[in-house]
């Protein structure tokens, strides 16, 4: 059962002079026609500008389409009746975690989406504490998000989406602005919304390492879907990826490498310890 | 000159209990021509650090000298230190505002005091070194790529012809071929222009490849300083503090504690591979 599909999707940024003449028309979404399984976790790649935040926002219907027709877990994103159940069941974390939180507290700010939806108070509470506790900020509900690093801040918008008992949450680049601790961080939360709670990830970013555990990949180019493939298939495709303005994990990089040398080793080798039982 | 740093302490909130040292006791020497990277996880003091050497923030305490001159000196000109100093934000293309790229990057030679012909021929200058295509001089610098306009704001930087260039994080949110090539042209403006180039990030694989020596900061202070294979090393106490090594250093690491004769300390791919590749020629 598909939670999300898109087909044909087209987007199209218009640009009109003064007079409102139609100057130019890209598109930046072009014949999309993509299926996601429930539950799963999935990758998007893509050089600036391919086209991918301007996909994912179609997904918690911020845009609609100018062509073609997205359904999120049967909802037209058309169909302005479900709007708000759309966004409840597709949440969405950006890269700035400081344009996110509104809230003094930790705990007020997670529980700001669902007093929103009119939760009653009780129930609110509780689904303050679940997200946390699922994103690994319990400890942290009492401090001021100011106070918290850019991968904890990052973890608490998470929980604030997670308190609205979404069935996806879309990353668009949630790890860009953060050290490499606060990466593992966010990436760890991820996964783990995935694995124990069972809601479908989209994630987006520019770094190759975070999703060589995700069930598919897609990569974007100039508004349309050109490969698309588990994480071993698509790093197994070294330069084409790079043809794409993209790259692989240092450690795909060295074993192409190797492999280009003379070394017999298998293509698409994702991780250190894959590599290093691959040496043998 | 070198820029000399000697005993910089920056503390804010009330002196006491209250007080808390953003930078503590920094004491560095920065040889011209030098590139230089800085990391350390969100709040070490990194950008701090920067902001003093462009004068936006004073000294508790300490010194900085600047082609042998106190910065904090009575009669010094703070005007002409930003004008040798180059500071690029982090989201630079944030800042960019004027109508087109080209009166974009003339902004700050303008705001020099230079003629308006001397302005310009900095602003070519400038968009030249950065490699952008001169069709887009004269476009809005709104309607440019993510990573046009990073080079545009970089361009306007330079167009105030800087000795030393600090960047704060100049790849975030920038595609992998767009990081190679913002890093490229950096790396070009120092054996070049012999410009000294600080690197604040938080790609160890970028520093990794591109720098001389490494700083690490951590609580204010600077906690390690020096080539990529010293630093990397030293690999168990980075993750201590929220940091890591490229993962080439894990590999080699990983493959020294299988038995393998390699020399841990590669830090890059290329080298990486030249290693391995004795191992097994070696048979």
């Amino acid at each position: 059962m598909s939670i999300i599909q898109t087909k044909d999707l087209v987007f199209d940024y218009i640009r009109r002079d003064e007079e409102g003449n139609v100057e130019s028309i890209v598109s930046a979404v072009d014949h999309v026609s993509l299926q996601v399984k429930e539950g799963s976790f999935i990758a998007i790649l893509g050089h600036n500008g391919s086209g991918k935040s301007t996909l994912a926002k179609h997904i918690n219907a911020i845009l609609s389409p100018t062509e073609g027709t997205v359904w999120v877990d049967g909802m037209d994103t058309r169909d302005d009746d479900k709007l708000w159940d759309i966004r409840q069941c597709a949440g969405m974390v950006f890269q700035n975690p400081d344009n996110q939180i509104i809230g003094q507290v930790v705990e007020e700010d997670v529980g700001f989406g669902p007093e929103n939806m009119g939760v009653p108070t009780k129930e609110i509470w509780e689904r303050v504490e679940e997200s946390l506790k699922a994103v690994g900020m319990y400890e942290y509900r009492k401090h001021s998000p100011n106070k918290l690093s850019g991968g904890q801040k990052q973890r608490v918008s998470i929980a604030g989406v997670l308190a609205m008992h979404p069935k996806i949450i879309v990353l668009d680049e949630p790890t860009a602005m953060l050290d490499p601790m606060g990466r593992k961080e966010v990436i760890r939360a991820a996964r783990a919304l995935n694995q124990v709670e069972g809601i479908t990830v989209i994630l987006i970013t520019h770094y190759m390492e975070e999703l060589v555990h995700a069930d598919q990949v897609f990569v974007m180019d100039q508004g349309r879907v050109v490969m698309e493939g588990t994480p071993r298939e698509i790093f197994s495709q070294v330069e084409k990826l790079q043809s794409l303005r993209l790259t692989v994990p240092q450690v795909t990089l060295l074993a192409h490498e190797l492999k280009k040398r003379g070394l017999p080793l298998p293509d698409g080798i994702l991780t250190v310890e894959e590599f290093l039982a691959a040496i043998g | 000159m070198p820029i000399i740093i000697d005993h910089l302490t920056y503390s804010y909130g009330d002196a006491g209990a209250d007080e808390k040292k953003a930078l503590d006791d920094i004491s560095l020497t920065i040889p011209d021509g030098q590139f230089v990277g800085i990391i350390g996880h969100t709040g070490s003091g990194k950008s701090t650090l920067m902001q003093h050497l462009n004068g936006l923030l004073k000294a508790t305490s300490g010194h900085i000298y600047f082609d042998g001159q106190d910065i904090y000196d009575k009669d010094y000109k703070l005007k002409e230190l930003r004008s040798r100093v180059g500071l690029v934000f982090q989201y630079p293309e944030h800042q960019l505002f004027e109508i087109d790229v080209f009166s974009d990057v003339c902004f700050g030679p303008k705001n020099l005091g230079l003629s308006k012909a001397d302005a310009e021929y900095r602003a070519f200058n400038a968009l030249r070194s950065v490699g952008m295509p001169e069709e887009l001089y004269y476009q809005s610098p709104f309607d440019l790529s993510g990573g046009q306009k990073r080079r545009v704001a970089i361009a306007g930087v330079l167009a105030m012809e800087p000795k030393v260039l600090i960047l704060d994080e100049p790849t975030a949110g920038l595609d992998p071929k767009g990081r190679d090539e913002i890093l490229g042209l950096i790396k070009s403006l120092q054996t070049q222009k012999n410009m000294t180039i600080l690197l604040v990030s938080h790609s160890m694989e970028d520093v990794a490849e591109y720098v001389d020596r490494i700083l690490v900061m951590d609580a204010g202070r600077i906690k390690m300083d020096g080539t990529p294979r010293e630093v990397f090393h030293r690999y168990r106490e980075l993750e201590e503090m929220g940091l890591a090594a490229p993962q080439v250093t894990y590999i080699m690491q990983g493959l020294l504690e299988k038995g393998y004769e390699v020399d841990g300390d590669c830090t890059t791919v290329a080298e990486a591979a030249d290693e391995i590749m004795k191992l097994f020629r070696r048979g």
